[in-house]
């Protein structure tokens, strides 16, 4: 079971107590009405899907009920850091070097 | 290629059965091939074999990180059944189904095909009328399937639990009686015979670590541990690798890879003569010809290529089974283990050409492309030997994410398939 940590709740609770929510940092579009086909589908569709480092959404969904981001490694399952909602992207040669 | 027959049986008896040839060569690459396949799983090797057999190209690699079927070909619950709800899917998964009925005589290889019929549990008002819906739309579609009363269920699977007073009631059910299961290793091993017979290279423990493109953007080979090798053509059904190997050729796909676990039970004595498939409680159980429950639920909710998955979705998996199936609530399970899928938005699978020239993916079958494999691998092979879709492939394009035009089974089923 995977250990996360809420930035709001300053507390590492098992995994059932949230919910997963996707890629993290994928802004949507400020006009809609101007944004074509290709963007819509990659802002809807298109993912990184990275083997390694990923940027992620999680929601304490049975806890404080809100959003934060992760940095999680998809190989290992271990997460690297999780931050607020609305931070900006850490640095990740920093959080790698942290796993070594 | 020695056929596999009585006579030829009986004559290597008289030798103890020790002068069989091998059924495949381990193949060292060489410097150019017509078609490179990356994944050396049922719907790689499926590919290559059709391209061999039916469109007369025969300079094939498959190419594979691993051993040939050692992915998600030998990591699933084997289940076959074509009851999808959408006109496209039922036609798909249905041409599949029609190539399973004689695909053993067709390899000359026993898939142990078992056409032992898929039944679908209804356990609310809503799954009633939505099953409903899907064996209506099935049957316009030629497809088979009826719907049974809770003891008609009962009478088809005795094991299933129907009491009236239990946390879920089942309320009916969905059956396909041509869906079944089938030895999912000797897919893969066939559809490889098969294939190398006709002159394939199967490349093992070779990991395609990038796709190169020339000067004008169309594919001219791909890098690998022993090197580049050059193709006219490739394509790739890499499973849930597929995001990172489309990646290297700059080509971004709307998938997202995540762990689908499976586990066994001990081997008891025939009890479970059917697959029984629960969406509500969400959990799928069969037997296998060894006596083993095969059982299988929904995937883990977050991407992930560790090939593990988590605990809390056995914990809720078996929570289900023992609801339906209390008469197995003892049971020892004997081994879990999980296979990475590369699921769609819709859940549908994406089998086409690619903005790339020359590069054709087979991708997105989620958790459910075991029982796809022979037609998947068919309309695949006609893609990439005719540089255009299969008209049973051509709705499941690529582009469907940007015009929008999918095929939503993911709403239809309501959970992953």
């Amino acid at each position: 079971m995977l250990l996360i940590h809420c930035p709001y709740c300053n507390e590492t609770l098992p995994e059932v107590e949230f919910a997963y929510a996707g890629e993290a940092h994928i802004a949507r579009p400020v006009n809609p009405s101007e944004v074509s086909d290709a963007d819509w589908e990659a802002f809807l569709f298109l993912r990184d899907n990275v083997k390694g480092p990923h940027y992620e959404r999680w929601r304490h969904l049975h806890g404080c009920g809100r959003f934060f981001n992760a940095v999680r490694d998809t190989v290992s399952d271990k997460f690297l850091t999780t931050y607020e909602a609305g931070a900006p992207r850490p640095d990740l040669a920093s959080l790698t070097e942290r796993l070594k | 290629m020695t056929r596999f027959n009585a006579f030829n049986l009986l004559r290597h008896a008289l030798t103890g059965h020790k002068k069989w040839t091998e059924q495949w060569p381990d193949s060292q690459p060489k410097a150019e091939y017509d078609v490179i396949i990356v994944g050396a799983g049922g719907h790689g090797l499926g590919a290559a074999y059709y391209l061999a057999k039916q469109h007369g190209i025969t300079n094939i690699a498959v190419i594979d990180k691993g051993w040939l079927g050692g992915g998600n070909t030998g990591r699933n619950t084997t289940i076959i059944r074509s009851n999808y709800l959408y006109d496209e899917s039922a036609r798909l998964f249905d041409h599949s189904v029609d190539l399973w009925q004689g695909l053993s005589q067709e390899l000359n290889y026993n898939v142990m095909y078992s056409n032992r019929g898929c039944l679908m549990l209804a356990h609310t008002v809503h799954d009633v009328q939505s099953f409903k819906r899907h064996v209506h739309s099935n049957r316009l579609n030629g497809v088979d399937n009826r719907w049974l009363t809770p003891e008609e269920c009962k009478e088809y699977c005795p094991p299933i639990n129907i009491s009236k007073t239990s946390r879920y009631p089942v309320m009916g059910g969905a059956l396909q009686e041509r869906a079944g299961t089938a030895r999912h290793d000797a897919v893969a091993w066939g559809y490889a015979r098969g294939a190398a017979a006709r002159g394939v290279d199967i490349i093992q423990n070779c990991a395609v670590t990038a796709i190169r493109r020339g000067p004008n953007g169309s594919v001219i080979g791909v890098d690998t541990d022993k090197g580049f090798i050059k193709a006219k053509k490739v394509a790739v059904s890499a499973s849930g690798h597929n995001s990172v190997v489309m990646a290297t050729a700059g080509v971004r796909l709307p998938l997202e890879s995540m762990p689908l676990q499976a586990l066994v039970s001990e081997p008891i004595k025939p009890v479970f003569p059917c697959v029984v498939m629960s969406n509500a409680v969400h959990a799928y159980c069969s037997q296998s010809d060894k006596g083993e429950l095969v059982i299988g639920s929904g995937t883990d909710q977050y991407v992930s290529y560790s090939q593990r998955g988590g605990l809390p979705l056995i914990e809720h998996t078996i929570a289900a089974i023992s609801e339906v199936f209390p008469i197995f609530n003892r049971m020892r399970m004997l081994r879990k283990w999980g296979g990475i899928t590369d699921n769609t938005p819709d859940r549908s699978p994406i089998i086409g050409k690619t903005p790339v020239p020359n590069l054709y993916v087979n991708c997105g079958w989620g958790t459910g492309g075991f029982k796809a494999t022979p037609g998947s691998a068919h309309v695949f092979a006609w893609t990439i030997a005719k540089d255009e879709p299969h008209p049973i492939n051509a709705p499941f394009t690529l582009e469907r994410f940007r015009t929008g035009r999918l095929i939503d089974e993911a709403a239809a089923a309501a959970v992953a398939h």
